[in-house]
């Protein structure tokens, strides 16, 4: 499992002077569910469309088992798509939809029937062969996008937002559907979302893009709980980023002096530079704690709330601390909006949930 | 007064329904309905002599019709020569509107506009420019004949069947560029994307998906340019000469000077009678045809 499967060395594509992908290198493993995530115009969508063979880069090169794909013309590559918005063709009912990609793979008669058949019922959709686009719900579209594209048996399967038209309830389905599918059918997923909630809980690696460029790419939980720059952390979940300044490092350690806390040891992982005010600490809301009284955690702060806002299995505190003058998020399972009276409170963190990060 | 129509209103829907139609309807009725009964009932009457006309009903006139050689071969020509005009036009339009719908980036307006830039001078105008340029002292003939090419002009270009099938498909391109052009741009261009995602060439893409997708601005195409050429009859008057004379120009004369109404009512209807069955046709054939293809 540890060779890589696709392979994307220095891949740049400018579009007249916007360098939408710019200089990005990084494998894929085969069977993965790799995950591009970032806002939109980062240029996740267009890597995408790279491998896909919509656009060709203009310069670097590309890999898939091996074979170098580079110059190659869609149809010609070992891939298939799953459109945003699922591309069905209006004029062909699902069956034939299905069937669409299927002639050029010189299959027999029994073969095709067979196949189709097979992936309608993996994405269970028996029944409605007939059917044409304009009479399917969103769901049901998404599911024929993704027979359409999986009845090729494709090396790789890009999909590009696949879950973004869908709604709520919808969408957490898909999600752990999509998951199941691809570890059942073992197919590498290449997967486009600016969701990171999406993005977290369905993929092996994520690689999180902006300005063209790769962020981080790394496991899920790694990217949450250790992210390596300001984006990262600030795009994955949510967090506090407090005023800081290094002092003298030892190495592992480094001294930190944080606006309004004081001066702390902390690990210094990403080898932030000593002596420098171009840092930042970044603290999650849930790795805070909120109490009504003090605590013997590394910082208490005392506190006053200035809002709430109740979110059913948690509530979050909008607190304003002693010597911060930025409110700070924190949230609670265990209180909620009536629990403090007068507003008063104290907040405490430990330090090995600060991490410190550089501003640039 | 007013609150009559005030109970009538809130009583009967329909009556409202009608009233808000009514100006449109009038209209269609007065331009639509009346001519059409007129020349339906003209075309059953007979000519006796210069200003007198027997109105007792009778279906002789179209008998004379299909018994004279002549007006038969005058029909069989005018839907042959709008035939391929249609043809022609939608030929060399469709590759204009697939460009500009698929390729143009910025100011696709702009490009149209442009486009019909020479529809925006009068009809008879065009027509009379292109005798200017057919013509056997006209642009093509004298400078092929200046650059010692020819020693003869040309004669088929002017006064002919192939001068009547330039000139109305050049007059009648706009017309079909923009049907064209909304279909094809209607297409979302992730779905030949998804062709070619799905193994075709761009070629099977074009005729997998392109081109039934298109269908509806094809089929416009073709009825916008088949129906008005068939019945145009300055074309062939100014630029056909005796070859290039088609079934209107026939029935303008039965109006005019042969001065024999129902004959042309009669042809009149007749040809209105082929173009509805032919559009009929045509439409249902292609929407056959690409059901095949795809």
């Amino acid at each position: 499992m540890n060779n890589s499967f696709i392979e994307i060395n220095n891949i740049s594509k400018h579009f007249e002077d916007v360098k939408a992908v710019n200089d990005v290198s990084f494998e894929i493993k085969e069977g993965e569910f790799f995950s591009l995530l970032g806002p939109s115009g980062c240029g996740k969508t267009t890597l995408l469309r790279l491998l896909a063979g919509f656009e060709y880069p203009t310069s670097g090169n590309l890999l898939i088992d091996g074979t170098d794909i580079t110059a190659l013309p869609p149809d010609k590559r070992p891939t298939n798509m799953v459109f945003q918005n699922y591309a069905i063709f209006p004029h062909l009912n699902v069956e034939k939809n299905i069937q669409f990609g299927l002639r050029k793979l010189g299959l027999s008669n029994d073969e095709i029937d067979k196949r189709v058949k097979g992936v309608l019922s993996l994405v269970k959709l028996e029944g409605y062969e007939e059917r044409f686009s304009n009479q399917l719900s969103g769901g049901q579209r998404q599911r024929v996008a993704l027979a359409r594209a999986l009845v090729r048996q494709p090396k790789v399967l890009l999909l590009d937002e696949p879950l973004g038209a869908l709604d709520k309830k919808l969408r957490d389905e898909m999600q752990l559907e999509l998951r199941t599918l691809q570890k059942n059918i073992g197919i590498t997923f290449v997967f486009v979302t600016h969701d990171q909630q999406e993005a977290i809980s369905m993929s092996d690696r994520v690689a999180v893009m902006n300005d063209g460029k790769i962020q981080q790419l790394s496991e899920p939980n790694e990217l949450y709980k250790n992210p390596e720059n300001i984006f990262v952390s600030d795009f994955i979940g949510e967090t506090n980023f407090l005023k800081a300044e290094t002092k003298s490092s030892d190495g592992e350690f480094i001294n930190v002096s944080i606006e309004g806390l004081g001066e702390f040891k902390i690990k210094n992982n990403l080898n932030i530079a000593a002596n420098s005010s171009d840092v930042v600490c970044s603290v999650r809301p849930e790795s805070m704690m909120i109490a009504k009284v003090k605590s013997d955690w590394d910082i208490c702060l005392d506190a006053k709330i200035c809002q709430t806002s109740y979110l059913g299995e948690m509530t979050r505190f909008y607190v304003e601390a002693k010597g911060i003058d930025k409110i700070i998020t924190v949230s609670s399972q265990h209180f909620d909006n009536q629990s403090f009276e007068n507003n008063e409170c104290f907040i405490s963190m430990s330090l090995e949930d600060i991490s410190l990060l550089n501003k640039k | 007064m007013i609150g009559f129509w005030r109970k009538i209103y809130s009583k009967y829907d329909n009556v409202k329904a009608y009233t808000l139609l009514s100006p449109a309807l009038i209209l269609v009725i007065l331009a639509m309905v009346v001519p059409m009964a007129l020349m339906l009932s003209f075309s059953m009457f007979t000519q006796v002599s210069m200003m007198e006309i027997d109105y007792t009903f009778t279906f002789q006139r179209y008998i004379d019709f299909f018994q004279k050689n002549l007006l038969v071969t005058l029909l069989i020509k005018s839907i042959k020569i709008s035939f391929l005009v249609t043809l022609i036009t939608l030929i060399t339009a469709y590759p204009v509107c697939y460009y500009i719908a698929f390729y143009v980036k910025k100011n696709k307006m702009l490009w149209l506009v442009l486009l019909t830039l020479p529809f925006w001078t009068s009809y008879l105008l065009r027509v009379f420019s292109w005798k200017i340029i057919l013509g056997t002292k006209g642009v093509i003939n004298s400078s092929l004949i200046n650059a010692g090419i020819l020693s003869e002009p040309l004669t088929f270009l002017m006064y002919s069947e192939t001068a009547v099938v330039i000139t109305l498909t050049h007059a009648w391109a706009a017309f079909a560029l923009l049907p064209l052009y909304v279909s094809l741009e209607k297409i979302d261009f992730s779905l030949i994307e998804a062709g070619r995602d799905l193994g075709l060439s761009r070629f099977e893409v074009f005729w997998k998906i392109t081109f039934p997708l298109s269908l509806p601005g094809v089929i416009g195409a073709i009825l916008i340019i088949f129906i008005p050429t068939v019945g145009d009859y300055v074309t062939p008057a100014l630029l056909g000469g005796i070859d290039g004379r088609m079934l209107s120009n026939m029935i303008q004369a039965y109006f005019g000077k042969i001065n024999n109404i129902p004959m042309g009512a009669a042809s009149a209807t007749i040809m209105l009678t082929t173009v509805v069955l032919i559009t009929i046709i045509v439409s249902n054939v292609t929407k056959r045809l690409t059901q095949r293809l795809t």
